[in-house]
């Protein structure tokens, strides 16, 4: 068996995150690899694509229903799903109360001492938004993901999230041998979001992975709680995905340190690019729209 | 006033004085609004019914007095077992005064760990710079060897990455780059001192011992364990370790440590497993354990590195001692010495002694698994029937290694483990099925003056009571030290019972 490789999806909620990560993942497989998947968003829908599943128990509801985590088993919280990828979901509190980083630090020290991550050669962490604490962070510490995979896509807010975890990172890469994998832009359909996904991967020193364009297949497959791999395994798509498993898989090694860029930094991007526009020229907008509304009276 | 400067009265005294009591008696009435005695002694005896047990029993989201304490003061302990070795515990400060002040009174001594105070900011940004100017202010106005990492909840809750925040510390130059900082995750909501010792022992070993090559030797390593009488207990062990002529690495020794001598000199630092010995301890041969549940991951991890491993119970008595005895001279091939095999003798000679007085007394424990089963064990040797054995840290392997124990005995037949219970559940045993000895630490203070079980102190803390500590408890000297409290309690309560002039006392007796 080669060595276990880890890796880890981040990037801004809603940006499809768990949609790439589990089609990329149902690609892999393809290339007989074995793989654990690791949900660590509380919403727990880092794996119902995989499972054709609406939602499976997790480490963090189970336990609590047991009293305690060393109450639990190893076989209570993985399940097997398509083609034989083992999920889990660390799972985690409503919104509003507890603490949800924490949630993954328990999951992943539960996992890791019982077991989980051998007989495997893949471990793929799902991870919700940004990294907004020392929890989230857990799947970056030393020994853990090795590679991390931003998605995002040609909306200003993804940018600017994507430049947060490259922060995050970069914190780690020093102490540890956690790398920026490179970037996965997910298709939105803006301006100009090829050359903008483009040009921030140059900003932070890493390389656009692929460019998964927008096809309404992905949802109807979701729909149906399956990949595409799986629900149209000819189709267009399909093939995006496999093409970007291989990327993956023959970018051992070859992720880097980010180099994140301050606020102002990317907002003269945006400003470069059109996205965004200056001051003086939303002032001066505003004002000839002003004055046309004058003008009607 | 009764208190004068001439003649101070102590507080306890002082109180009994009639302007206090009638002080006292006023606030009572006026302030204190409690219900009438009958009802309060009404209510006191239901919750000594079995009814009141089984709803007691039925217990889920509550703890009351639990017999164990957190993951740190565990980290702590074990850290003070190595040379010139100064505990940094990440986290609030709060926690850091409890684990010295806890270590502090049971041992009479000074404990020193410092703390990387994290304060609201820290909370929210983070500790890594609080553990930045920490490392370097441990280093420069302690001058330890080695600063042994650990963490209290507060950091565990954020998630700091103790991994990476001192690789930055030492990139800042907080102390220099090879200088050892070993660390472990302890949060103190998961397990109990026990775990804590475990997982601070193996981030000390896995520091010296990982990415190294294993050159086998005959030596081997012995782990104590969280154990209250260390002091004695260690000194014990290298007393026979040395008349078996073993040549022996305890893996944290902290009987210097807590045990500094009054000779005008202050020392932060005493004794302990020095580095190069715990460095060396890789290549030994086979790593011991003196107490399992204290040692579950650093065991196996020495047997991942291709030691052999074994675990104890706490040996105390005869046949704890035996198997502890047995096993090391099975691993080095060094005969247990004539004069170990005549202490065995009067150690028994003793407890025959003793045994019409021994015999059929029942006795309830609680403790630490490993003491638990140890000490059990020993009671089930004299004759006793150690019926209530409950461990807040035990777990479901420790009951079945308890039920094993009960079954290998005549006096076991009627004998319980509870594992996960508190000591508001012990109250209720003691109250339902009451037992002769109570043997425990000194919060079992509160169980004696309650249901009135006398109490032995033989566990961890013993605050109200000095220096026993300083005697071992572990090897056949160690059990006849643990025969005569068990008996010195049992002639008390005789004597106590036998006192009154006149009605008693015509077993008042000279000889017993």
């Amino acid at each position: 068996m080669s060595a276990l490789r880890q890796i880890a999806f981040y990037g801004k909620g809603g940006i499809g995150k768990s949609t790439t990560s589990q089609n990329t993942l149902a690609a892999l497989v393809e290339l007989g690899q074995k793989i654990l998947i690791v949900g660590c968003d509380p919403k727990a829908d880092s794996t119902r694509l995989i499972l054709n599943a609406k939602a499976q128990d997790t480490v963090l509801s189970l336990a609590a229903a047991a009293g305690s985590v060393e109450d639990l088993e190893l076989e209570d919280v993985l399940k097997a799903g398509y083609k034989g990828i083992k999920c889990v979901e660390s799972g985690g509190p409503e919104p509003g109360v507890g603490c949800a980083g924490r949630g993954v630090i328990t999951s992943i020290n539960f996992l890791e001492e019982n077991g989980a991550y051998e007989d495997v050669d893949y471990v793929s962490y799902d991870v919700l938004g940004d990294v907004v604490c020392g929890g989230f962070a857990m799947p970056i510490r030393e020994n853990k993901a090795q590679e991390i995979y931003i998605v995002m896509s040609g909306e200003m807010m993804a940018l600017y999230a994507a430049n947060n975890i490259a922060k995050g990172i970069l914190k780690y890469a020093h102490s540890g041998g956690v790398r920026l994998g490179g970037l996965i832009c997910n298709e939105r359909q803006t301006d100009k979001e090829l050359e903008l996904a483009e040009a921030l991967a140059a900003k932070l020193g890493c390389t656009l992975i692929h460019f998964v364009p927008r096809d309404n297949i992905v949802q109807h497959a979701e729909l149906r709680r399956q990949t595409v791999l799986q629900y149209a395994p000819d189709s267009k798509q399909a093939d995006e995905y496999r093409q970007l498993a291989r990327k993956i898989h023959g970018n051992s090694g070859k992720g880097i340190i980010p180099t994140p860029i301050t606020m102002e930094e990317l907002e003269e991007m945006l400003l470069e690019f059109g996205i965004m526009k200056t001051e003086e020229q939303q002032l001066a907008e505003l004002q000839a729209k002003e004055a046309a509304a004058c003008g009607t009276h | 006033m009764p208190q004068s400067a001439d003649k101070v009265l102590d507080h306890a005294p002082l109180f009994r004085e009639p302007e206090y009591r009638d002080m006292l008696a006023r606030k009572k009435a006026q302030f204190e609004n409690m219900p009438p005695r009958e009802d309060v002694v009404q209510v006191a005896d239901w919750t000594k019914s079995w009814e009141y047990r089984e709803k007691n029993f039925a217990r889920e989201a509550l703890t009351v007095n639990p017999a164990k304490a957190c993951q740190p003061l565990g980290a702590v302990f074990v850290a003070a077992g190595f040379e010139k070795t100064m505990s940094f515990v990440h986290g609030s400060q709060g926690c850091v005064a409890y684990y010295r002040s806890h270590l502090s009174r049971h041992f009479k001594e000074p404990c020193s760990a410092v703390s990387s105070s994290m304060t609201e900011d820290a909370a929210v940004f983070g500790g890594l710079n609080n553990m930045i100017d920490g490392l370097a202010n441990t280093y420069a106005l302690y001058q330890p060897k080695m600063i042994a990492v650990s963490t209290t909840c507060m950091a565990e809750v954020i998630g700091d990455d103790l991994q990476s925040f001192i690789a930055n510390s030492k990139a800042k130059g907080s102390v220099p780059e090879d200088f050892d900082v070993p660390y472990a995750h302890t949060p103190a909501f998961v397990g109990s001192h026990t775990t804590g010792y475990d997982n601070m022992l193996k981030g000390i070993l896995e520091h010296f011992w990982k990415n190294r090559q294993r050159e086998p030797n005959s030596r081997i390593n012995i782990i104590p364990g969280f154990d209250g009488f260390a002091v004695g207990n260690n000194r014990e062990l290298k007393r026979i370790l040395g008349m078996m002529g073993v040549d022996a690495t305890i893996l944290s020794d902290v009987a210097d440590q807590f045990d500094t001598p009054s000779d005008g000199e202050f020392r932060m630092y005493a004794g302990g497993t020095s580095i190069e010995q715990a460095k060396d301890a890789l290549n030994s041969a086979a790593t011991l354990s003196m107490q399992e549940y204290c040692t579950v991951k650093t065991l196996e991890y020495a047997a991942e590195l291709g030691q052999q491993t074994a675990a104890f119970h706490y040996p105390m008595g005869v046949r704890g001692t035996d198997e502890f005895l047995l096993k090391v001279s099975q691993l080095t091939g060094r005969p247990v010495p004539k004069e170990i095999e005549m202490e065995r003798g009067r150690l028994i000679d003793a407890m025959a002694d003793s045994q019409a007085w021994l015999h059929g007394k029942t006795y309830a424990i609680y403790g630490d698994p490993d003491f638990v089963y140890g000490m059990a064990r020993f009671i089930l040797e004299t004759g006793g029937e150690p019926r209530h054995c409950l461990a807040t840290n035990g777990n479901k392997a420790w009951e079945e290694q308890m039920e094993a124990l009960f079954a290998s005995s005549p006096y076991g037949a009627g004998c319980k483990a509870w594992g996960g219970k508190d000591l508001w559940h012990m109250r209720s045993l003691l109250a339902t099925e009451p037992v002769d000895l109570l043997i425990g630490n000194s919060y079992g203070k509160y169980l004696e003056r309650d249901i009135g079980t006398p109490l032995i102190r033989l566990m961890f803390p013993i605050f109200d009571r000095h220096h026993h500590h300083r005697f071992p408890i572990w090897g056949y000297q160690g059990a006849l030290r643990v025969l005569i409290t068990l008996l010195d309690k049992i002639f008390d309560k005789l004597d106590e019972e036998t006192i009154e002039p006149g009605v008693t006392d015509y077993s008042y007796d000279l000889t017993r």
